[in-house]
């Protein structure tokens, strides 16, 4: 990408001056900008539809609508952070979904390239509509657990739920407070952190949602989206 | 919310599962989703081209023709497709919509075109693609244009009711409207050009008197330039006053440019009386005399050409100020270094920077006059470089201005043209208007001609010109006439008559005739009595051979064909006891007196030599009898 970048810099100084040099470098910058073009245009094709059917719980017609409406999105078949970012905010006008999204992205993206491709986005969807119980708190778990070292602190808490509260926007009612991030995520410790050692582990956390009834009755609500 | 994001909102909704730990209450129930049918595909059939997409990519957009159920409207159970009697090259920018949710304007297609395509589908064309926005834009803007252009053009058309005021603003305005406007229009043009002509001649110096040098001719004809001013002044003053009375809107005619050149051109004169001739003011006087060469403005509103000169210049206000601010910027650097570099040598008439400036702006503008040149060498190659760089700061800004007046230009002439082809067209539409209008009552005619005589199907064919629709068309009017039965005091049953149609000419001769007769029954709203109807009928039928007003004109057929042949009809004594016997057989109303000896254009249109008689609709028609008359091959049918 360097090499390419100088490249390109001394084929315009020299297209400048208008010289016998002038066609030479014509061709070259040519060239330079073939591989621009390269490099923009990241292509990605999925893996056969077999695998996919074999990896997730999707059926194969399931499968093509969701491909359908991944690749309209996407024509180049990976979503990168900000295009990812921009399909979440639609569904929330009033608020700003950006922070969220971005913590999405992080837990869709499982290899953490930077982009996610269609298997990433399918495999994540088969958990999270098709798995069992402990593979969606897992996820979530995932989700919440920000630097991926296992605990989930209370400052990283603190972000997801601020990024949640974000959603919300201004106009609510009542009146959203600036504390109440901080409020819930007290709460949720209280909830969770049993050995009140200020983290929250993965046995913690998933012990504590199966003895919630609320949170599993939620778990199960959208089983049926696809 | 955007096209194919609805697409993902299964997946929003999956991550919705993120927030289940944290929420501390429970959570709503999820929609059922009835009816959940497999993806299938829909095959749209416009105009015989056939589109097929999936049945979720139409329902993107739920508040459109084809994502909502109104597309069920246009199913066709045999061949199982969605069928559009539409454009199929439009159809395909709509599809490509719900496609990819960008709607795209194509250029080739008619704008107006294009926007009922969009309506027929329910697509707002604001969502119109960044791409493509401007062109439609454009566009649009172009043809709102023309149609205020033709808008305007119809308010010229006189209004029947303009109080004088009215008619004298429209007088000012558009100067073709009367003869009086055309006369007042030169004779201010005139005036005008007389008092620039004045003002130019008062200064020419005008052979000297004996004793003194050349006097200019203002001060030796004092009283003759005195009278000239003042009486174009006068006239200025009067048309004022007179546009000022007539303008609708007093207050915005008066902060109009032209209203304040008008004042600006009169008022050093009026100035000039109330001062008295103080030394003092006497100065500021002449400067006011300045003023009054505005006058030569106001020949702008005679010439189109001067207002579309002041129209781009407005509209190119920000290229002027363009050019005005980078000719500054250069002024200002040049004049400096000018200075400076000129500064060295002795008897400079580079003696400040502001006195450089005279010498930039002429080296610039490639004037040259030569009264300041620098003698240094540095000096030179300033004023070389100088000089270089002003015909490109010059040339840069004018193409546009030039650009601008020429489309504003094209767009007068246009506009001009479109008027010259608007009468033509016109007359044609209105041809063609009457000829339907004439088929009706021709038909009718015909139709019951027909029923009268029970004639053999021969006969039949004559009708079977007329379509479906046609026919169709004229019983509803039929149907109309009928309903609408005028009730008059003295009427009985037989005498109550339906309105019917008549064409225009026939109508305003109506109102005319109506004002002009003194007959009550001759009115155009059918009058029920015998005696004097039958006694206007042959009246006026003896009284004037004049094709129209010889016979009331509700007695008229409605073609005009009619009246040439009606001369005969009237020509002819035999006609016209024929006539007035059959007048008094009768006891309908007068227009089926009238009519009895009307030939119909039965006689031009149809071989066969009978003609009908236009008939009261309310007639019962009984018997008729046909009597030949072998002169004008009128076939008169008469009841008993």
């Amino acid at each position: 990408h360097d090499s390419s970048n100088k490249r390109g810099l001394k084929a315009q100084l020299r297209k400048l001056i208008p010289c016998s040099g002038g066609r030479r470098a014509s061709a070259r910058t040519q060239n330079s900008v073939e591989d621009e073009l390269e490099l923009s245009a990241v292509r990605h094709r999925p893996e056969g539809l077999e695998q996919l059917e074999a990896q997730t719980r999707f059926t194969r017609k399931e499968l093509q609508v969701l491909y359908r409406g991944f690749k309209n999105e996407c024509p180049s078949g990976v979503v990168n952070e900000d295009t990812f970012k921009d399909i979440y905010s639609q569904f929330f006008p009033q608020g700003d979904a950006s922070t969220y999204a971005h913590f999405l992205f992080n837990a869709f993206d499982t290899d953490h390239n930077g982009s996610v491709s269609f298997e990433d986005f399918v495999m994540g969807l088969s958990i999270l509509l098709r798995g069992s119980v402990q593979e969606k708190l897992n996820w979530a778990f995932n989700l919440y657990d920000i630097n991926k070292d296992g605990y989930i602190t209370k400052e990283e808490m603190l972000d997801i739920m601020k990024a949640i509260y974000d959603m919300m926007g201004k106009c609510t009612y009542p009146i959203l407070k600036e504390e109440a991030p901080r409020q819930h995520v007290e709460i949720f410790f209280q909830k969770m952190d049993k050995n009140k050692d200020g983290v929250v582990t993965i046995d913690e956390f998933i012990d504590c949602c199966q003895n919630d009834e609320n949170i599993m009755r939620s778990m199960q609500l959208f089983e049926n989206v696809i | 919310m955007a096209a194919g994001v609805a697409a993902w909102l299964p997946f929003a909704r999956a991550a919705a599962i993120g927030w289940m730990p944290v929420a501390n209450c429970p959570m709503p129930v999820a929609p059922r989703d009835h009816g959940k049918r497999q993806d299938e595909l829909i095959i749209l059939n416009v105009s015989g081209r056939r589109f097929q997409t999936w049945r979720t990519t139409l329902d993107r957009y739920p508040d459109t023709l084809l994502g909502s159920s109104e597309k069920e409207f246009f199913y066709n159970e045999e061949t199982k497709e969605y069928f559009f009697d539409r454009d199929p090259d439009a159809f395909r920018s709509i599809l490509n919509f719900y496609r990819t949710g960008k709607l795209h304007y194509p250029r080739h297609e008619c704008i107006s075109a294009y926007d009922e395509e969009l309506a027929f589908f329910g697509i707002i064309p604001e969502i119109i693609g960044d791409c493509c926005y401007e062109e439609y834009k454009d566009r649009k803007r172009e043809n709102a244009e023309r149609l205020m252009d033709d808008q305007e053009e119809n308010k010229d058309n006189k209004l029947p009711n303009m109080n004088f005021r009215e008619t004298m603003w429209r007088a000012f305005e558009n100067p073709h409207t009367s003869t009086m406007a055309l006369v007042f229009y030169y004779v201010t043009g005139f005036f005008i050009a007389i008092s620039v002509i004045t003002n130019v001649v008062e200064t020419v110096p005008c052979g000297s008197t004996p004793n003194q040098k050349d006097v200019p001719c203002g001060e030796r004809y004092t009283v003759a330039f005195f009278c000239m001013d003042t009486a174009c002044v006068m006239i200025f003053t009067v048309e004022y006053l007179m546009r000022l009375f007539a303008a609708p809107s007093r207050y915005r005619f008066m902060r109009s440019v032209m209203s304040i050149i008008d004042v600006v051109a009169i008022l050093p004169y009026y100035i000039g009386l109330v001062m008295t001739n103080n030394e003092d003011v006497s100065g500021a006087f002449v400067t006011l005399r300045v003023f009054r060469v505005f006058r030569i403005f106001k020949f702008s509103r005679h010439s189109q050409g001067l207002r579309i000169l002041g129209y781009t210049l407005k509209s190119c206000a920000s290229e002027l100020g363009f050019l005005l601010f980078s000719l500054t910027m250069a002024i200002i650097i040049f004049a400096t270094v000018m200075f400076y570099a000129e500064k060295g040598s002795s008897s400079s008439k580079f003696t400040s920077i502001p006195a450089s400036f005279w010498y930039t702006i002429v080296t610039m503008t490639t004037l040259g006059y030569g009264d300041m040149v620098p003698k240094t060498i540095a000096g030179k190659i300033f004023g070389s470089i100088c000089s270089l760089s002003g015909v490109l700061v010059i040339a840069l800004p004018v193409p546009v201005i030039v650009s601008n007046f020429s489309r504003i230009y094209h767009q007068n002439q246009r506009a001009d043209k479109r008027r010259a082809q608007k009468k033509a067209r016109l007359a044609r539409i209105r041809v063609v208007k009457t000829g339907m209008s004439s088929a009706f009552l021709h038909n009718k005619r015909n139709g019951l001609f027909n029923e009268l005589l029970e004639l053999p199907v021969m006969e039949q064919h004559l009708s079977k010109t007329a379509s479906l629709l046609e026919s169709q068309h004229h019983h509803l009017l039929h149907c109309l006439e009928k309903t609408t039965v005028s009730l008059l005091p003295t009427s009985t049953i037989s005498n109550m008559t339906a309105h019917e149609f008549v064409d225009e000419q026939l109508y305003e001769q109506n109102c005319r005739e109506g004002a002009v007769q003194s007959y009550p029954s001759c009115s155009p709203s059918l009058s029920s009595q015998e005696g004097p109807t039958g006694t206007c009928c042959t009246h006026q039928a003896r009284k004037n051979p004049l094709p129209d007003a010889s016979v009331p004109p509700t007695c008229q057929g409605a073609l005009q064909e009619l009246s040439a042949v009606h001369i005969q009809c009237s020509d002819q004594p035999a006609l016209s006891t024929s006539r007035s016997s059959l007048n008094m057989k009768l006891d309908d109303t007068s227009r089926l007196n009238c009519k009895s000896g009307l030939i119909t254009t039965a006689i031009i249109s149809i071989p066969t030599p009978p003609a009908v008689s236009p008939e009261g609709d309310s007639q019962p028609l009984t018997s008729p009898s046909m009597q030949t008359i072998a002169s004008s091959n009128a076939v008169k049918v008469s009841t008993l």
